[in-house]
């Protein structure tokens, strides 16, 4: 057992990452949140009205399922997957959503912005402003808009205002600035709903918090199987939201490998990659320190992965923590080890992951010939895979 | 500390002067066109100059800033570029010269190694508006060392424990953020201007207060320079250089920043 885990401290600080590096006009709405969340852990009206909608609208909890074919397949360590693909609107987002929201209530906020790439974090924003009477505003970059279309219809059918950016790479880090921009302006009366454990603090630590549903969910259900323990948890990285949900729970847990799968685009040998982690250096971005892609200037780079959700040159502080202190180990898997993957599972077990969760699903290739039969891996299954389906179809040349 | 920048705030106090600080994004529109433009300003009016370090993700800059920033980066703006520039500025000019940047590149450049290089190249002060007080330890410590004034934004969700927090932290000016937005904006002051302006002259004791944000003409200047110390004006000049197509924008910022000037002595 590692001795007891306490990150971030009181200033949002992860080690030396993370903190609030952010114009002073939004300083006063990080205290009104941090304040509202502390205050909402000990408010039993709201964790009713949280873990309420949990279940009866995001329809937790999710399956812990043995992939038999899976396992089959390779012959060594049992295969779970963590089913976040069957929460409503199609991923693990809606975990963070709702309590987000739900602080937004609290607090007294009309309008509610977000940032969205692959277009899940904008659904899930989107279905729960809808549901709890809010104006929502969802920034996406006119690329994301482009091959993420399926996502785009569904905001709009919920009754969000989608504005598309073409600034800078027109992708997820361009939405946030947007994003921030509008916070910025707007910030009386505005939440931002941020997707990832990203941003200042409080939200790489309060986004944390509400997706570690995910690890406390596996590990009860792990037990109900005679499990006590998984040997290796794998999830993939963009922001690193589902990662740390999974993760988190059995962070103290030295017996538990964990693994986060980044997207490597071409290859990590090419200019083109989404692995901040693999090869970044520290940085500022979007109001924290942590791994960026940037130059010997200083200036950040722009990422490339076939997943928008995962094309995003930052990634969550608390990651660059779990990689300085080895704590959790960093791999990356190309684009089109991704699409094997996403083609494989389909076939294999009847379920199309989205792209990004098809990254930690190809690094089961690497991972399973080390394992024995009598281990446990699993796989957080963050997305489904419809909204992807245009991209698929065009490069694995289906008619 | 005294440098540059205190010895023009006490003149300007002293002479019942308000300061006109001019915002232009080092290397923009092209490398050697920064040092004439600063002379331009100079001359026109200008007491202190603030010069932008580009960078990708400008946050708190709405699109005309962000524009004058890529192209600049386009150009090959370094930090060892801007630096370059300053040192071109002070062969004939002692105007005091803020560096205005945010806070990764300083950090890529190496935290320490750009205060003492700043401050070789002749620079009096540093604003860096992703540095927040909160997060401002090690950046203050080497800015202090170097005689570099840290000059810290307060904004009008600011509390009052805040602005004095920030008062305390800042040398050489505070700068108040006149709006909740970014840069650039054009429809006017607010209205509760001068209340948070009272309100930021109260607590903030030990430093003179410069105002900036969607101030665009002289009549803004005017208006606000009972209430502040000086004004700060940047987008609004860099758009006159954008609009000039031919090349000779001169002319259009010597009348600008002589308007602005007017605006401040006439009350």
């Amino acid at each position: 057992m590692m001795k007891s885990y306490t990150q971030p401290d009181i200033r949002g600080h992860f080690g030396k990452y993370g903190g609030k590096y952010v114009p002073e006009t939004l300083m006063f709405a990080l205290q009104e949140l941090e304040d509202a969340y502390t205050g909402a852990k000990n408010d039993e009206t709201f964790q009713n009205e949280y873990h309420t909608l949990l279940a009866d609208f995001a329809g937790r909890p999710t399956p812990l399922y043995f992939a038999s074919r899976l396992t089959e397949k390779y012959n060594r360590a049992k295969i779970f997957l963590k089913r976040e693909d069957l929460c409503h609107t199609g991923a693990h987002k809606i975990n963070n959503v709702i309590g987000q929201m739900l602080l937004a209530k609290k607090i007294g906020k009309k309008r509610i912005i977000a940032e969205t790439g692959a277009g899940q974090h904008g659904v899930a924003t989107a279905t729960v402003a809808a549901k709890v009477g809010l104006d929502c505003i969802v920034y996406m970059g006119r690329e994301d808009t482009r091959r993420q279309e399926p996502n785009v219809n569904r905001m709009k059918l919920l009754g969000a205002d989608i504005i598309p950016v073409d600034s800078g790479t027109q992708t997820l880090k361009d939405a946030t600035n947007e994003a921030i921009r509008d916070w910025v302006t707007n910030v009386r009366d505005t939440f931002y709903v941020i997707g990832s454990v990203v941003g200042p603090h409080p939200y790489p630590m309060m986004v944390r918090d509400f997706q570690s549903v995910i690890g406390r969910e596996t590990r009860e259900q792990l037990s109900q199987r005679q499990i006590s323990s998984p040997d290796y948890l794998v999830a993939c990285v963009g922001g690193g939201s589902n990662s740390i949900g999974l993760f988190y729970p059995f962070i103290e847990n030295d017996s538990v490998t964990m693994i986060g799968v980044e997207a490597a685009g071409y290859g990590i040998t090419t200019q083109q990659h989404a692995a901040t982690l693999t090869l970044g250096t520290p940085g500022v971005l979007h109001g924290n320190l942590s791994y960026l892609l940037q130059d010997a200037n200083g200036q950040v780079m722009p990422a490339h992965s076939i997943s928008a959700g995962l094309d995003y040159p930052g990634v969550g502080p608390e990651h660059s923590y779990l990689k300085d202190t080895g704590r959790v180990r960093y791999e990356s898997v190309t684009d089109a080890e991704s699409l094997d993957a996403v083609r494989e599972l389909s076939q294999l077990e009847g379920i199309i992951p989205a792209l990004e969760t098809a990254h930690a699903l190809a690094y089961l290739r690497t991972l399973l010939p080390d394992t024995t039969a009598g281990e446990t891996v699993v796989v957080n299954l963050s997305g489904r895979g419809e909204k992807d389906l245009g991209t698929i179809f065009k490069e694995l040349h289906y008619t | 500390m005294n440098n540059r920048i205190h010895k023009i705030l006490n003149t300007c106090r002293k002479t019942n002067r308000k300061a006109l600080s001019i915002f232009i994004t080092a290397g923009f529109p092209g490398i050697d066109a920064t040092p004439s433009i600063v002379k331009t300003l100079e001359k026109a009016g200008a007491d202190i100059i603030e010069l932008g370090i580009p960078f990708s993700d400008p946050l708190a800059d709405g699109p005309t800033i962000q524009h004058s920033s890529d192209s600049a980066i386009k150009n090959g703006v370094t930090i060892t570029t801007v630096f370059d520039i300053v040192a071109k500025i002070r062969r004939d000019s002692d105007i005091p010269i803020v560096l205005m940047g945010y806070v990764n590149p300083v950090m890529a450049y190496g935290m320490e190694k750009f205060m003492k290089t700043a401050a070789t190249k002749g620079v009096d002060g540093l604003i860096v508006p992703d540095i927040p007080v909160e997060e401002s330890g090690e950046y203050r410590e080497f800015a202090l060392h170097n005689n570099l004034a840290p000059i810290f934004l307060a904004a009008p969700t600011s509390s009052d424990e805040r602005l004095k927090q920030i008062d305390a932290a800042s040398e050489g000016f505070v700068y108040c953020v006149s709006l909740t937005g970014v840069t650039g904006k054009t429809n006017g002051l607010s209205d509760n201007v001068s209340g948070y302006l009272k309100r930021c002259k109260k607590c903030i004791t030990h430093n003179p207060i410069l105002v900036g944000f969607g101030i665009s003409s002289g009549k803004d200047a005017h208006d606000l320079a009972p209430h502040a110390d000086g004004i700060i004006v940047g987008s609004a000049l860099i758009k006159r250089i954008q609009n000039q197509r031919n090349g000779d924008y001169y002319p259009e910022i010597n009348a600008f920043v002589r308007d602005l000037r007017e605006g401040l002595d006439n009350n």
